[in-house]
C-alpha cells in the first residue's frame, strides 16, 4: 500500500525536468511574443517612412518623452498585479508638483526639502488609497476615483490654477542633462524597473503579489499579510507618481496645476498593452516596458508622418484591442 | 406500480461518472404520481448526483428514464421543467433586487402589447403563494426576506409550472421546526395536486413523517427500499451506514500524554457555539457530523481564518491572538482547507510556487527566492508523496489527487504543531486517498496534533483517535476510537427536527446542556 520507495518517483522527477524547462520557456516567449513583434513591426515601419525616426539623436528624445510615463507605469504595473486599479496616478503627480511648488515660492520652503514633502504627501494620498480599498472595502476603481478628483481639484486649488516658475537652474538641467546619449531621465526610471522586477522576482514580499492577484483568499490562508501589502503596493504607485512629478516640473521648467493631462489613460494603455490582466496576478516589470516603447514609439513616430497628431489616441486604442486579442488568443492555444 | 396505468417516473439503470469516480451506479428508482418518495443517504452517497440527474442538470452514462410511459431524457434543467420535472435545491438562488413575482416568473415574464404584464404576473404568483399558505406581497422584493419565505417562493416558482414530479433537495437544512412544518404542508398541497415528490433530507423525523415510501442510498447505489414510512430512525440509520469498510482501520499509534491543541468555549455567531475540546501530541481528533454541522466553521476559526466571537485557543498552553491566518501559522497551527481550488491553491501557478507561498517569507532578510530554492523545497516536501504528473506546470493540470498532494506538501513544509485538514481526500480517487491516509498518519506519528473534518464517516473513523460529533452548530458528543461506531456517531450527528440547525443558534438552550454533558 506505501509507495513511498518507489523508485519511479526520483526517474519521473528528472524526466519531468527538461520538459518542463521548455514549457516556462515557451510561456515566456508567449508573453514577450505579440507585443515585442508589433514594436518590431512599428519600428520598421516609421523607419521607412522617415529617415529621422531611427537616429541616435530621436531614439534619445523617444527615451526622455516615455520616463515620465514609464515611472507612473511602473507603479501601475504593481497595483494591477495584485488585482487593483489606481486612477489617481496623474492625479497625484500634479496635486504633489503644485504642493512642492507652493512650499517653494509661497511659504518659501529651501527646494529640496520641498520636494521631499512632495513625495511623502505622495506617499500619504497612497496610502489613503490602500487603506479606503482594503479595510474600508471599498472598491479601488471607485476609491481611487474619489482621490484623483480631490487631487485634481486641490492641484488647481492650491495655487487657485496659476502656474509656478522660477526653479534652481540645477532642477531643469536634470531634465535635459545625458550620459552619452541616454537621458538621465530614461536611466532613473530603468533604474526603477530594474528594482522593482528584481523586487518581484527575487523578494518573498514582491513575490506576494503575484499571490494576492492570483488568488486573494489563498494568499490570506498561507498567512500574507494581504491587506498591508496591497497598501503597501499603493503607496509605492502614488510616491512614483510623485517622483515622476519632479520630473515633470523639471522637463517644463514650471510646475502647472494641469499637468495630469491624459497622463491616466497612457499609463493604464502602457501597461495593458504589456500583457498584463486587470483581473490581477498576471504581469511583469519587462512586458510593461515594452508596452511603453509600443506607446512611446507611436507618440513619437507619428509626429514625423504627415498625420494628423489627434490621430495618436485613436491608433492606440486600435493597439489595446490588438494586444488583448492577440494575449487572449495565444493564452487559448496554451 | 400495482397497478399498469399507474403514472411514474421510472428511472432504470443510471450510471454516472465523474472523472473516473462512478458517484451512480446503476441505480433504479420510481416516483408514483401522488406519492411522496423519501430519499436517505449519507453525504456523498449520491442523492443529490441522481436528483441533477432527473432534474436535467447531469445527464446519465447509462441508464434510462421513462416519464409517464414516455421516454425522458431532458438535456438541461429547462427542458426538464417542460416536461415538468421540478428541483427545489438546498441553496435558494434568488436575484434580491427584484420582486416576489419577478423571480418566480423570471425567463418567462408574461408579456401584454410588448411590456411586461405585472397585474396578471402578481396576480398568478399571490394565487401560488396563497395555495401554499404564505403571505407575501408579490410586489415586494425579495431582499430582507426570509430563507423560509424565499424557500417558499422557489416552491411557488415550481407549482405553477404545473409540474408532475418535483425533488426537494434539503429544504429543510437552514429552516426552524416551525418552517419546516410548513415547507412539508406545502408538500402535500403538491401531493395532493397529483404530483410525485421526492423529498430528500437528513431529518429522518420528517422523511418519516411524509413519505409514503423510503429509499436508501449508499455508495452510489439504492440498498434498501421501504414501501411504507413508518420504519423505525435506527433501521433507517443502519441502512444508511452499514457498509463493508472499503479501507482497513488501521489502529493508529497512541499518542502522548501532552496536551497541544485547547480549546474551551469558541463560539462564533449563526455558526457554531460553545466548543471545547483538547488534543495532545500526535492524536488525530475526527470531526464527524452533516454538512452544516458547523464542523468546518469551527476549524476555520481555531486556523483563524474566521474570527471567533468567544472562547479560548491555547497551543502548548500559550492562549493565542487569533486575528488572521498568519497568527495561527506563526502560532504552529496550519489548515489545509475545504476547498482546493478556491482556496488552497492557485491553480495558474505551478507546484512550486504554491509550495513556496507561505513559505518564502522565511528567506534570510540578504537571501533571494530563487528557482532553486523552490524547486529544492518543493522536491523535499514532495518526498514520498508521488505526486504523478509534472510539478513544474500550473497546478490547474495536474489531477484533484495530486493536486490535494502538492497541497498538503504545501504546509506539510513547515513544520505545525497542530494540522487541520479539512475534507482532505474530497474528489480524490482511491488510489491517492491510500497516499493521503498513510501522510496523515505518518504526520500524527511524528508527533503533529492532527484534526481531520470529514463528510465521510468511514474515513473518520479510520484515522482518528477520538471522534468529535457535531449537529445544528452544537458538539454533541465526543468519542473514543472503542465506542465511535458509526451507528453511535450518526445517532449524534442526526439532528431530530427541533433541535436542528436553526438560522438563529443561541435561542435553543437544550443544545448546550447536552454538549456540556457529552464532552
Amino acid at each position: 500500500m506505501t509507495v513511498t520507495t518507489d523508485p519511479a518517483v526520483d526517474t519521473r522527477a528528472t524526466e519531468a525536468e527538461p520538459k518542463a524547462r521548455r514549457r516556462f520557456r515557451s510561456s515566456n516567449f508567449r508573453m514577450f511574443g505579440g507585443p515585442f513583434i508589433g514594436l518590431v513591426v512599428m519600428v520598421v515601419v516609421f523607419s521607412l517612412l522617415s529617415p529621422y525616426f531611427l537616429t541616435a539623436q530621436n531614439l534619445s528624445n523617444l527615451l526622455q518623452q516615455v520616463s515620465i510615463l514609464g515611472i507612473m507605469a511602473a507603479g501601475a504595473t504593481l497595483v494591477i498585479l495584485i488585482g487593483g486599479i489606481d486612477l489617481s496616478v496623474a492625479a497625484v503627480m500634479a496635486f504633489t508638483l503644485m504642493f512642492s511648488a507652493w512650499l517653494y515660492k509661497s511659504l518659501e520652503f529651501p527646494f529640496v526639502p520641498a520636494l521631499i514633502a512632495g513625495l511623502l504627501i505622495g506617499a500619504l494620498i497612497g496610502f489613503i488609497n490602500g487603506v479606503l480599498s482594503t479595510f474600508g472595502k471599498i472598491q479601488p476603481f471607485v476609491a481611487t476615483l474619489a482621490t484623483m478628483s480631490i487631487c485634481l481639484g486641490l492641484a488647481l486649488l492650491i495655487t487657485n490654477g496659476n502656474t509656478l516658475n522660477d526653479f534652481p537652474e540645477w532642477f531643469s538641467e536634470i531634465a535635459v542633462a545625458r550620459v552619452w546619449v541616454i537621458p538621465v531621465q530614461a536611466l532613473l526610471m530603468f533604474a526603477i524597473f530594474g528594482i522593482a522586477a528584481f523586487w518581484l522576482k527575487f523578494r518573498p514580499l514582491g513575490r506576494s503579489l503575484y499571490a494576492i492577484g492570483g488568488n486573494e483568499e489563498v494568499a490570506r490562508l498561507s498567512g500574507l499579510p494581504v491587506r498591508w501589502t496591497k497598501t503597501l503596493v499603493y503607496m509605492i504607485a502614488s510616491t512614483l507618481a510623485a517622483f515622476a512629478g519632479w520630473l515633470n516640473m523639471a522637463t517644463l521648467d514650471s510646475a502647472q496645476p494641469t499637468a495630469a493631462g491624459n497622463y491616466l489613460l497612457n499609463v493604464i494603455a502602457v501597461v495593458v498593452i504589456g500583457g498584463a490582466s486587470l483581473a490581477g496576478g498576471v504581469g511583469t516589470m519587462g512586458s510593461t516596458l515594452l508596452g511603453l516603447f509600443v506607446v512611446g514609439v507611436i507618440n513619437n513616430g507619428m509626429s514625423f508622418t504627415g498625420i494628423s497628431p489627434n490621430a495618436k489616441p485613436v491608433v492606440i486604442g486600435l493597439i489595446i484591442i490588438l494586444a488583448v486579442l492577440a494575449d487572449r488568443k495565444s493564452a487559448a492555444s496554451g | 406500480m400495482m397497478t399498469q396505468d399507474a403514472r411514474a417516473l421510472e428511472c432504470t439503470g443510471l450510471v454516472k461518472s465523474f472523472g473516473g469516480v462512478t458517484v451512480v451506479k446503476s441505480v433504479e428508482f420510481t416516483v408514483p404520481a401522488g406519492h411522496v418518495v423519501g430519499l436517505i443517504g449519507e453525504n456523498g452517497a449520491g442523492k443529490s448526483t441522481l436528483s441533477s440527474i432527473i432534474a436535467g442538470i447531469h445527464q446519465p452514462d447509462a441508464g434510462a428514464m421513462v416519464l409517464d410511459g414516455q421516454p425522458y431524457s431532458p438535456g438541461s434543467p429547462s427542458q426538464a421543467l417542460d416536461e415538468g420535472v421540478a428541483l427545489i435545491h438546498q441553496e435558494i438562488r434568488m436575484v434580491p433586487r427584484l420582486s416576489v413575482a419577478e423571480n418566480i416568473f423570471l425567463g418567462r415574464l408574461p408579456m401584454k402589447g410588448g411590456r411586461v404584464d405585472r397585474v396578471a404576473m402578481n396576480e398568478e404568483a399571490a394565487g401560488a403563494l396563497e395555495r401554499l399558505g404564505v403571505s407575501i406581497d408579490p410586489r415586494r422584493p425579495v431582499a430582507g426576506l426570509s430563507t423560509a419565505q424565499q424557500q417558499s417562493i422557489e416552491i411557488a416558482k415550481a407549482i405553477l409550472r404545473d409540474p408532475r414530479y418535483v425533488i426537494f433537495d434539503e429544504p429543510s437544512a437552514s429552516l426552524t421546526s416551525a418552517e419546516t412544518d410548513r415547507v412539508l404542508h406545502q408538500i402535500t398541497v403538491l401531493r395532493d395536486s397529483g404530483a410525485g415528490v421526492v423529498y430528500i433530507s437528513h431529518r429522518l423525523d420528517e422523511v418519516r413523517e411524509i413519505s409514503s415510501e423510503i429509499v436508501c442510498m449508499r455508495d452510489g447505489a439504492v440498498v434498501r427500499t421501504w414501501a411504507t414510512g413508518e420504519v423505525p430512525t435506527d433501521e433507517l440509520v443502519q441502512a444508511m451506514v452499514g457498509r463493508d469498510f472499503t479501507f482497513q482501520h488501521q489502529a493508529p499509534q497512541p499518542s502522548a500524554d501532552r496536551v497541544v491543541l485547547t480549546v474551551r468555549g469558541l463560539s462564533r455567531k449563526g455558526a457554531f457555539e460553545d466548543v471545547s475540546f483538547e488534543v495532545r501530541q500526535g492524536e488525530i481528533l475526527g470531526f464527524a457530523g452533516l454538512v452544516g454541522a458547523g464542523r468546518t466553521e469551527v476549524v476555520r476559526a481555531i486556523a483563524g481564518a474566521d474570527r471567533a466571537d468567544a472562547g479560548v485557543v491555547e497551543v502548548d498552553g500559550e492562549p493565542l491572538r487569533l486575528r488572521n491566518p498568519g497568527s495561527a501559522i506563526s502560532a504552529g497551527i496550519f489548515m489545509v482547507p475545504e476547498d482546493r481550488k478556491t482556496q488552497g491553491l492557485n491553480l495558474a501557478q505551478n507546484s512550486p510556487r504554491n509550495i513556496a507561498t507561505p513559505w518564502e517569507r522565511t528567506v534570510k532578510r540578504t537571501s533571494l527566492v530563487t528557482k532553486s530554492w523552490l524547486e529544492h523545497l518543493a522536491q523535499k516536501s514532495t518526498d514520498g508523496f508521488d505526486v504523478r504528473g509534472s510539478l513544474a506546470g500550473p497546478t490547474l493540470r495536474l489531477s484533484g489527487g495530486n493536486q490535494q498532494k502538492v497541497l498538503l506538501a504545501k504546509w506539510l513544509a513547515g513544520s505545525p504543531k497542530v494540522l487541520i485538514l479539512d475534507e482532505p481526500t474530497r474528489g480524490v480517487d482511491v488510489g491517492a486517498k491510500m497516499a493521503i491516509y498513510e501522510i496523515i498518519r505518518a504526520c500524527a506519528a511524528r508527533g503533529v496534533s492532527v484534526l481531520v473534518v470529514s463528510s465521510e464517516l468511514e474515513e473518520v473513523l479510520g484515522l482518528a483517535h477520538r471522534v468529535l460529533v457535531m449537529s445544528g452548530g452544537r458538539q454533541r458528543a465526543i468519542l473514543d476510537r472503542a465506542e465511535a461506531t458509526s451507528e453511535r456517531v450518526m445517532s449524534y450527528a442526526v439532528p431530530t427536527t427541533g433541535s436542528g440547525p436553526s438560522t438563529n443558534a443561541s435561542d435553543s438552550p437544550d443544545g448546550l446542556g447536552l454538549a456540556r454533558e457529552a464532552s
